[in-house]
């Protein structure tokens, strides 16, 4: 791998660029892997990258059946926050947020994180006492956080309408140092660094199904021929129960739409990420100008990566009232993904029923922000059997009734 | 959109005045049930990639809820039928047969 810097982009520039070399290479599958990774996203990028770069397990395939990134990395809205109320979840999001500081240089591979601040209005007065809570809550789990007042929200976002008329502003929890990245950046970064460590990322094989014999698992079928493996790890968000189901066991999650769209770009004018929990909306704005909306997701299941039109009307109709500057915006483009959702709204990572298959899923509609958290600890899981940061995401939980109940403390925006 | 018609006042509904309620038949588990048993009634939903049957009410109409055959690949909705009964009735099954041949549920097929 040639390395990205500022020569690279002089030595390239004084020979019309010719001498760039493929990010990753497109090999075609071996007979045999330590581990295999199914879903080529950011989670499952992440893992293998940190299987190897922490754990030096490097003969390791990563199976996508579309395109790499082509799922949900690629459909987020590229908010990166911790600010959650439960220890094992700050723990693992404050992780994630952590890494993506370093990502960049850690990948050689500019991801454009942009710590610029998120912030979640508090609009009613339960919000208040939720939102002060969760400050308090982060300042005991070493996640920098606090409560701002509704001033200190016009100050930030001068374009905000703060007094309502239906929810007025009466707060904010505020994250300096949560903000967002370019999330196809984040795969293809990571899909580099792995692919020069000699893993094999195989796009367009599809799993049609995993062999196991004895509770142990001996590698999978693929619409390219089969392929054994030591280990597999499953990070495959929405069709998660397609894969379960293949392995012979069941997971308590549901797959349903998420949606977002885009406006036409305009003028800078809101430079930090703002979040509506009451009223179903988030905004941000990307660097090429547009507002990045997204809202709650839908209530029925569904595989299809399109979602209700009326769920984006809520969303847009809400925003309006808090950002009457929009109400004018021609909406671009509009998309869907399919998330994953559990019972308690937090992810599981786990051992299966399976040896040695593990599963990392129920990201439902916050994984973006988790990836390198999520990739880290996955990749411990795999390579030593247990790690710190998973423990309470086992799949054990629900039935033993240790949620980690994010579903109150997140409202909805993810 | 998704468009149901509401087995009970016979209207052609939009989805937005119906309100999804989640997996449909599911045999319900309590005291004196072991913890597997309530687990999977809590928690282990069918998630099918196809053929899904559900419970929706007819929120801003009659008010009353109904069950619903869809499929969660395509969006195609089978039917609709009467809340008051335990398992799909036969005329939506073969409404799934024809159109999904090889399709199973549960002890159905």
């Amino acid at each position: 791998m040639k390395r990205y810097s500022v020569f690279a982009v002089a030595r390239e520039a004084l020979r019309y660029h010719q001498g760039w070399s493929r990010a990753w290479k497109s090999p075609e599958p071996k007979k045999n892997y330590d581990a295999i990774i199914i879903g080529a996203g950011g989670h499952g990028l992440a893992t293998a990258y940190y299987l190897g770069k922490n754990h030096g397990l490097k003969n390791v395939a990563i199976l996508e059946k579309g395109w790499l990134g082509g799922g949900n990395t690629g459909r987020n809205t590229t908010i990166i926050r911790s600010n959650y109320l439960q220890d094992a979840s700050a723990a693992i999001y404050e992780k994630a947020r952590s890494l993506y500081e370093t990502m960049s240089q850690d990948l050689n591979y500019n991801v454009m994180f942009s710590p610029r601040g998120v912030m979640m209005l508090a609009q009613t007065q339960h919000e208040i006492r939720g939102y002060k809570r969760t400050a308090q809550a982060n300042a005991l789990q070493g996640v920098s956080t606090e409560f701002i007042s509704p001033e200190k929200v016009k100050s930030l976002v001068p374009i905000i309408n703060i007094d309502g008329p239906r929810y007025p502003v009466l707060g904010a929890l505020w994250q300096s140092r949560g903000g967002t990245a370019r999330h196809d950046a984040v795969a293809w970064g990571y899909a580099r660094a792995c692919s020069d460590m000699g893993m094999d990322i195989i796009q367009q094989c599809e799993v049609t199904g995993i062999r196991h014999e004895n509770g142990q698992v001996q590698g999978v079928e693929t619409s390219k021929g089969s392929i054994d493996c030591q280990k597999l790890g499953i990070v495959v968000a929405g069709h998660t129960g397609v894969l379960a189901d293949m392995a012979g066991f069941r997971m308590p999650v549901e797959a349903v739409a998420l949606q977002a769209l885009v406006s036409e770009p305009i003028k800078p004018c809101m430079d930090v990420v703002v979040m509506a929990n009451t009223v179903h909306g988030y905004m941000s704005q990307s660097d090429k100008g547009e507002m990045v909306i997204g809202g709650g997701a839908d209530g029925y299941n569904n595989y299809t990566q399109r979602g209700s039109f009326h769920h984006v009307e809520e969303t847009v109709r809400a925003l309006i009232e808090t950002f009457p500057i929009i109400s004018r915006l021609k909406m671009l483009r509009w998309w869907g993904g399919i998330v994953d959702m559990t019972g308690d709204r937090s992810p599981i990572l786990s051992k299966t029923p399976v040896g040695n298959i593990f599963i990392n899923c129920g990201w439902g509609t916050g994984g973006f922000k988790a990836i390198p958290g999520s990739g880290w600890a996955m990749a411990e899981l795999m390579a030593k059997g247990h790690s710190s940061l998973t423990e309470e995401f086992s799949l054990n939980r629900f039935k033993e009734g240790k949620f980690i109940d994010e579903s109150v403390a997140a409202g909805v925006a993810h | 959109m998704l468009v149901f018609k509401c087995p009970y006042c016979g209207i052609e509904a939009d989805e937005t005045e119906l309100s999804p309620g989640g997996e449909a038949h599911l045999k319900r588990f309590g005291p004196g049930s072991s913890d597997e048993e309530l687990e999977g009634y809590l928690f282990n939903r069918e998630n099918p990639k196809g053929v899904h049957f559900e419970r929706w009410r007819h929120v801003y109409g009659c008010g009353k809820w109904f069950h619903a055959a869809r499929c969660t690949a395509t969006l195609e909705v089978f039917g609709t039928y009467s809340a008051q009964t335990f398992e799909p009735p036969k005329e939506i099954i073969d409404i799934i047969k024809a159109k999904r041949p090889g399709w199973k549920w549960r002890n159905l097929s």
